[in-house]
């Protein structure tokens, strides 16, 4: 396999994945979430209290080119769990709500934590737009 | 713009026997939400069955399809 072409970006984003146990590539931070989908994927990694890596895709659009070539997965967040993708938006509420995001991340729920996933923004939400109605 | 009617045909037309519902989330028709039954998600996984429906549209997604949320299940 020397198939290893110059791709600092690509190479960037693995090692990542392969650092951090749990690492979430959002739209934002954690603390300031840009889209809907990541706002609520972050909250629900929030509420289960387990540390987790995120990185802002939005400063370089390649980083979010890059990041879908590798994980063959079209949208954002992506969550990776010991270096798979476990998926976005959808599929973490979903697993949330099961009791399967505790069991991959290897946790226990927090009591308090709530049944439902948190909305922390309506996910269907679209990011604030403002149309010119002037012309 | 893609309208949910179109959306759920042509995820009709790609998945065999698919059971298809569209919604646009806001009106806007480029944030949508499907729930798709299908015979073949049998075999797979849930990361496979989100994939399977995204192929469908390839680069729309994120493009004139915004958003794209799924709910997916084998019957």
């Amino acid at each position: 396999m020397s198939d290893t072409t110059e791709n600092p970006i690509r190479e960037a984003i693995s090692e990542a994945i392969g650092a951090h146990e749990v690492i979430l590539f959002m739209k934002g931070t954690p603390e300031r979430p840009m889209c809907g989908f990541s706002a609520r994927t972050a909250a629900a990694l929030e509420a289960l209290g387990k540390p987790y890596a995120a990185v802002d895709v939005l400063p370089d659009p390649r980083i979010r080119q890059e990041l879908s070539e590798l994980s063959n997965w079209p949208t954002i967040p992506q969550l990776f769990v010991k270096g798979e993708l476990v998926g976005g938006c959808d599929i973490v509420t979903e697993m949330y709500e099961s009791g399967e995001l505790a069991k991959v991340m290897g946790v226990e729920a927090p009591s308090d934590a709530p049944a439902e996933a948190p909305a922390a923004a309506e996910p269907g939400a679209p990011p604030l737009r403002i149309d010119n109605k002037l012309a | 713009m893609p309208q949910a009617e179109q959306l759920k045909e042509r995820i009709e037309a790609a998945i065999p026997d698919a059971r298809v519902e569209v919604t646009d989330l806001t009106g806007g028709g480029d944030h949508f939400r499907a729930r798709v039954v299908a015979p073949e998600f049998a075999q797979m996984s849930r990361i496979e069955q989100h994939r399977r429906v995204y192929e469908v549209f390839g680069a729309e997604i994120g493009g004139p399809i915004h958003a794209l949320s799924l709910e997916t299940r084998a019957e």
